[in-house]
């Protein structure tokens, strides 16, 4: 069990969240939800833990970004840990957002909060994360694909951790053993 | 160790008295330090504070109290800190908390926040009685503490800019005190709901200390504390 207690380092908690909204952004009902977006953005690249979070090119968040439908704004972040995302999710002003969002976003019948363990260092694509959402809809949480209240350690996940594209695990120095499935990243 | 036996601990007068104290601290204590809160000996603090930590209602460590590091930099001392594990006993056995999850789970997937927080408003309002909006901080305090939210005055010139969602104040630079609680009442259910029961929870406050008066309840939610913060209204400031 030694050896997978160091797979947590290697991994980092990616998630994506969607939200419908109920009006279109420049409508004055969701005016108090865009002036809450600059601060919490800030507040978030500020939290410790914090990794990265998906902005669309020229833009300060990714709100125009509507890959899942016209009408469905994508929140998409890496975190170092469960923690750390947990914290800011709810132990911040993010939670002002959350309390509210009846007022802003249409009750989702289906899961629209999704986590999964990426090696450290990948950024997710939007393609990625629309996949482990479909994952965690069609077959419930697992290590694939969970929410916070049916959470996996990375340990749990590791080996459902994105495969890397032609990782030459046997070109790696010798002098580094790592178990099978659990490679971190360099 | 069994809740009961944990709760039994506290029996002991200086022993609860102990307990209280770390408890209100938020934060490690030594041994010395308690000892003097509660006016004790040293070795009869040193007794109680490990047998409460045995019977896992306080956490113990080690840390240099100095602050020094390195050699010549003394011994660590044990420090305290009330552990987060919640103990609680029913007689005859009863299951609340299951109970709430339940409930929580179910107007989470309906979609009930409106409601829930409409009925959370409604019994702040009936604990107040007829009384008036809680006069002041002083004040709501105390309604705070009675209702076991363990308020603390966050004081005013710390520094701690007060940026909640709303951004900072920017009364002139001074950040002005405002009531934080190290305790949540409702905490393992607002673990599992956090938007729902912390909602829930603003709203009671919110009716508890009355709306319009010259205290308000504002969501400011931090790590490791209940999410509400209670300050001055402002058009209370002048």
């Amino acid at each position: 069990m030694t050896a997978s207690q160091h797979v947590p380092r290697a991994a980092h908690l990616a998630q994506l969240n969607v939200a419908t909204l109920r009006y279109p952004l420049d409508d004055p009902r969701m005016a108090a939800f865009v002036e809450l977006l600059d601060p919490v953005n800030a507040a978030a690249d500020a939290t410790p833990g914090f990794v990265w979070r998906l902005v669309e090119e020229g833009a300060a968040d990714a709100t125009e970004l509507r890959p899942a439908g016209e009408d469905v704004i994508v929140n998409m972040s890496v975190w170092e840990t469960r923690e750390a995302l947990w914290d800011f999710a709810y132990r911040s002003g993010h939670l002002e957002v959350m309390r509210r969002r009846r007022e802003w976003f249409e009750r989702h019948v289906e899961a629209h909060l999704v986590l999964w363990w990426v090696p450290a260092g990948h950024l997710p694509t939007i393609e990625e994360a629309l996949e482990r959402l479909a994952d965690l809809r069609e077959h419930g949480p697992s290590p694939r694909a969970f929410t916070f209240a049916s959470s996996y350690t990375a340990a749990e996940a590791g080996l459902h951790l994105q495969a890397l594209p032609t990782l030459p695990a046997q070109a790696a120095d010798g002098a580094h053993p790592t178990r099978a499935g659990s490679s971190p990243m360099a | 160790m069994r809740d009961i036996d944990a709760i039994a601990a506290l029996q002991d007068p200086v022993r609860r008295r102990l307990y209280e104290y770390v408890a209100a601290q938020g934060r490690e204590v030594g041994r010395n330090e308690a000892a003097e809160a509660v006016g004790v000996a040293r070795t009869l603090a040193a007794h109680h504070l490990d047998r409460l930590t045995e019977s896992g209602l306080l956490e113990s460590g080690s840390r240099r109290l100095t602050g020094r590091s390195g050699p010549g930099a003394g011994r660590p001392a044990k420090v305290y800190t009330r552990a987060r594990a919640e103990r609680s006993v029913s007689l005859p056995g009863r299951d609340y908390r299951t109970a709430a999850e339940l409930l929580a789970e179910a107007a989470e997937e309906a979609g009930l926040d409106v409601g829930l927080r409409a009925a959370a408003r409604r019994r702040g309002e009936v604990l107040r009685g007829s009384a008036a909006p809680c006069a002041g901080l002083a004040d709501a305090m105390d309604v705070l503490a009675a209702r076991g939210y363990e308020p603390h005055l966050e004081g005013a010139g710390s520094g701690q800019v007060a940026d909640g969602p709303e951004g900072p104040e920017g009364e002139g630079g001074a950040a002005a005190p405002v009531v934080r609680m190290r305790n949540c009442p409702f905490h393992a259910v607002a673990e599992r709901f956090p938007p729902l029961v912390c909602g829930m929870n603003l709203a009671l406050l919110e009716g508890l200390l009355g709306a319009d008066g010259p205290v308000r309840a504002r969501m400011d939610a931090r790590p490791g504390e209940c999410c509400v913060v209670v300050e001055a209204s402002k058009n209370n400031i002048h």
